[in-house]
C-alpha cells in the first residue's frame, strides 16, 4: 500500500513536467512580447518590453527557457496574469476555494439524487417510475451544460428572481472585505459560519445553488445508473431473500440491508466524479460569472494570458493527479476486498 | 453490423429512438445544400446576414427559426451546423483513433521500454481534464475551426491508445498468432494482417459512438469563443450569441427564447441520439449490465 502510494506520487512530477513542457512548446509559437508576461511581476514593467525579453532570454532555445521557467515556478512565482490583474499565484489562492466549494456542493447533490433516484428506479424496475428516472437521467446527460445553465438563468434569475449570478451580492462583498470579517479557511461558507454571520452564509449559498444544480443535472446520470444496477444485483442475493423471509418490512430490506451494500460502488464513483467536476466547472463558472478557478482559466485562455494559462494548467494537472491518488486510496478504505498492487 | 445487433436495436424503444435521431441528423447533414441553398458557394458554413441589427428577430415566414443578434438566420445555422457537427465529429474521431491505433498497437506489440515510454506519454495527456486541455491548446493555436479540431484530436487519442493496446495484448499470445509466426510472419505484417483484424473491431465501435461526446466538447469550445468564429454555422457559436439575450427585454423574460432553444435543442437531440445508441451498444458488448 505504502509502496503503491509512493509510486503514484512519483508519477506526479512526471505528469506535471510533461504537461507543462508540452504547453511550453506550444507557447513558442507566440511572439516573445506575448510570452514576456510570464516573467513580469508588475504591469509597469510592460513599458520596457525589449529589456524584459533580453533579461529573461525569451529568444533562447526552448529547453533553456523551460528550465528557467521551472526554476522560478518552484520558488512559487508563476508570473503576472493580465486577465485577472494580479499575480497568478495570488489568483489561484483567491479563486480555488470557491471552485472547491462549488464542486463539494455539487457532489453532495449528485450523491443525494443519484442514490435516491437510483434506488427508486431499481425497486420499481420497469414500472413508470423507473422509465421516468432513466429518461430524465439520459436527458440530463445529453443536455449541454451551457444550454441548461442559460435556461436556468432565464427562468430562475430573469423570470422569478430567486437566484443571481456571481459569487455573492454587493452587500456581502463589502462585509467580507471589511476589517471585522476574518478569513480563516478561504472557503466563504465555512468562514461565514466561523464569523457567525448568517447573512453572508445564506447569500453565498444562494449564489452557489444554480451553478451546483446545473453541474449536478449534467453528471448524476452515471450515478443513477450505477446505483440502479448495483441495487438490482444486491436485491437478487440470498441475504435479501432471508431478510424478506424472516418478515422484515420491505423498507428495512431495501434501505438497511440492500442499500448499505449497494452504495459502495456509488461512493467510489463519487470520488471520481468529484475530480471530473473540476473540468465541468470551467463552463458553469463562465455562465454564472462565478468567481472560481474555471472562470479564471477561461478568461486567461480567451485573452491569451500566457502566465494565467500556464498557472491554470499546472494547477489542474496537480489537482487531477492528487485527486486520482486519493480516489484509489478511498477504494481500499471503502471496500477492503480491493488491494492496490504494484 | 450483423442481424442480431440490428434486431436488438429495433426491439428496444430507447435505442430505436437513438437510431432514428442519428439517422435524421445524418439526413439533414447530407441534404443541407438542398434544405438551405448555400449563400456563398465557396464557404457554405458562413451564415447569411440580412442586416447588422443587434436585436434578434422571432420566427417568421422569411426566417423560419428566427434570427440571432446581427441577423444571422437560425434555420440556415442549424441545418449547416448539423453538417459541420458531423464533419467535426467524424474527422476528430477518425484522426484521434488513428493516432491511438498507431501508438497503442506499437506499445502492445513491442512491449518493454517502447510500451513504457508510449504509455507514460499517454498518462501525461490523460492526466488533465480533456475540456481544459483542449481549451488551452485551442487558445494557444488561435481560435478558429481547424485549430479547434486539432485541439480536440490532441486530447481525444489517449483513451483509444489504451483501448487498442489492451485489444492487441489480449490476442498477442493466442495460438493463431503463434501459428502465423511459426509460418514466418514477422513485424508489421503480423500486426496488420493477423493481430489487428482480430482484435480492434469492438474498439472501432466504441470510438465511433464517441462522436456525440466530441461534438458536445466542440460546441463547448465554440461557446467559450475558442472554436468557430461568429457567423459560422456552428451550434456552440450560435448559443454563445444567445448569451446576451437570456434575460429578455425587460417586460418579457422569454422574448428571445428561440435564440437559445433552437440551437440548444439541435445539439441536445443530436447528443441524445448518440447517447441512446451508445447505451444500446454497451448492452450488446457487455451483456452483464442490465
Amino acid at each position: 500500500m505504502i509502496r503503491y502510494i509512493l509510486r503514484r506520487l512519483l508519477l506526479l512530477p512526471l505528469v506535471v513536467l510533461g504537461v507543462t513542457f508540452l504547453l511550453f512548446l506550444l507557447t513558442q509559437r507566440l511572439s516573445p512580447e506575448m510570452r514576456a508576461s510570464l516573467y513580469i511581476k508588475d504591469p509597469r514593467q510592460m513599458g520596457a518590453m525589449e529589456e524584459v525579453i533580453r533579461k529573461y532570454g525569451l529568444r533562447d532555445h526552448v529547453f533553456k527557457q523551460y528550465g528557467r521557467w521551472l526554476g522560478q515556478t518552484i520558488k512559487g512565482d508563476l508570473g503576472y496574469s493580465h486577465s485577472a490583474n494580479m499575480p497568478v499565484a495570488q489568483a489561484i489562492k483567491e479563486y480555488l476555494p470557491a471552485t472547491i466549494q462549488l464542486a463539494c456542493a455539487t457532489i453532495l447533490l449528485v450523491l443525494f439524487f443519484g442514490i435516491w433516484l437510483g434506488t427508486l428506479s431499481a425497486v420499481k424496475k420497469d414500472k413508470w417510475q423507473d422509465i421516468a428516472v432513466r429518461l430524465f437521467s439520459v436527458g440530463g446527460f445529453s443536455l449541454p451544460i451551457f444550454v441548461l445553465g442559460l435556461l436556468l438563468l432565464m427562468v430562475f434569475y430573469g423570470k422569478l428572481g430567486w437566484f443571481a449570478p456571481g459569487g455573492y451580492s454587493v452587500m456581502t462583498d463589502i462585509t467580507i472585505h471589511g476589517a471585522s470579517f476574518h478569513h480563516y479557511t478561504g472557503f466563504l461558507l465555512i468562514d461565514a459560519l466561523l464569523n457567525g454571520n448568517m447573512r453572508v452564509f445564506l447569500d453565498v449559498l444562494r449564489h452557489l445553488f444554480l451553478p451546483a444544480v446545473t453541474l449536478c443535472i449534467g453528471s448524476f446520470a452515471l450515478m443513477v445508473r450505477v446505483m440502479r444496477s448495483s441495487m438490482l444485483e444486491e436485491l437478487n442475493k440470498d441475504y435479501v431473500r432471508t431478510a424478506r423471509a424472516k418478515g422484515l418490512p420491505e423498507t428495512a430490506v431495501i434501505y438497511r440491508h440492500g442499500g448499505k451494500n449497494a452504495v459502495i460502488p456509488v461512493i467510489t464513483l463519487a470520488s471520481i466524479q468529484f475530480i471530473r467536476l473540476l473540468g465541468g466547472t470551467v463552463i458553469v463558472e463562465t455562465i454564472f460569472d462565478y468567481p472560481g478557478i474555471g472562470r479564471f482559466g477561461v478568461t486567461a485562455a480567451q485573452q491569451l494570458d500566457i502566465a494565467g494559462i500556464m498557472g491554470f494548467s499546472l494547477m489542474v494537472a496537480v489537482l487531477f493527479v492528487l485527486g486520482n491518488l486519493l480516489c484509489d486510496i478511498l477504494y481500499t478504505a471503502v471496500d477492503p476486498r480491493i488491494k492496490l498492487s504494484e | 453490423m450483423n442481424n442480431r445487433i440490428l434486431k436488438r436495436i429495433i426491439k428496444n424503444k430507447a435505442s430505436l429512438a437513438g437510431f432514428v435521431l442519428v439517422a435524421f441528423f445524418a439526413l439533414v447533414a447530407l441534404l443541407a445544400p438542398v434544405l438551405a441553398p448555400a449563400a456563398k458557394a465557396n464557404d457554405p458554413y458562413q451564415i447569411p446576414q440580412s442586416s447588422y441589427d443587434m436585436t434578434p428577430q422571432p420566427p417568421s415566414a422569411l426566417h423560419w427559426f428566427g434570427t440571432t443578434e446581427q441577423q444571422y438566420d437560425l434555420y440556415y445555422g442549424v441545418v449547416w451546423g448539423t453538417r459541420l457537427a458531423f464533419k467535426v465529429g467524424i474527422s476528430v474521431t477518425f484522426f484521434a483513433f488513428l493516432i491511438g491505433l498507431l501508438l497503442g498497437a506499437t506499445a502492445a506489440y513491442f512491449g518493454g521500454k517502447t510500451d513504457e515510454l508510449i504509455m507514460r506519454f499517454t498518462d501525461i495527456v490523460f492526466a488533465v481534464p480533456s475540456l481544459v486541455l483542449a481549451m488551452v491548446i485551442a487558445a494557444m493555436l488561435g481560435p478558429d475551426l481547424n485549430n479547434m479540431m486539432i485541439a480536440l484530436t490532441a486530447v481525444a487519442w489517449p483513451s483509444y491508445a489504451r483501448l487498442v493496446r489492451s485489444d492487441v495484448l489480449s490476442v498477442k499470445n493466442r495460438d493463431f498468432v503463434t501459428a502465423s509466426r511459426a509460418l514466418g510472419a514477422r513485424g508489421p505484417r503480423l500486426l496488420i494482417k493477423h493481430i489487428l483484424p482480430n482484435s480492434i473491431y469492438p474498439s472501432i465501435v466504441v470510438a465511433s459512438l464517441d462522436i456525440g461526446y466530441i461534438v458536445l466538447t466542440a460546441a463547448s469550445l465554440s461557446f467559450l469563443g475558442l472554436g468557430a468564429q461568429p457567423g459560422t454555422a456552428d451550434w456552440g457559436q450560435l448559443i454563445a450569441m444567445a448569451r446576451n439575450w437570456v434575460l429578455g427585454d425587460g417586460g418579457n423574460t422569454f422574448a428571445y427564447w428561440y435564440t437559445i432553444v433552437v440551437p440548444g435543442g439541435a445539439i441536445f437531440l443530436f447528443v441524445l441520439g448518440w447517447n441512446l445508441l451508445g447505451d444500446a451498444f454497451r448492452d450488446i458488448l457487455d451483456p452483464r449490465q442490465g
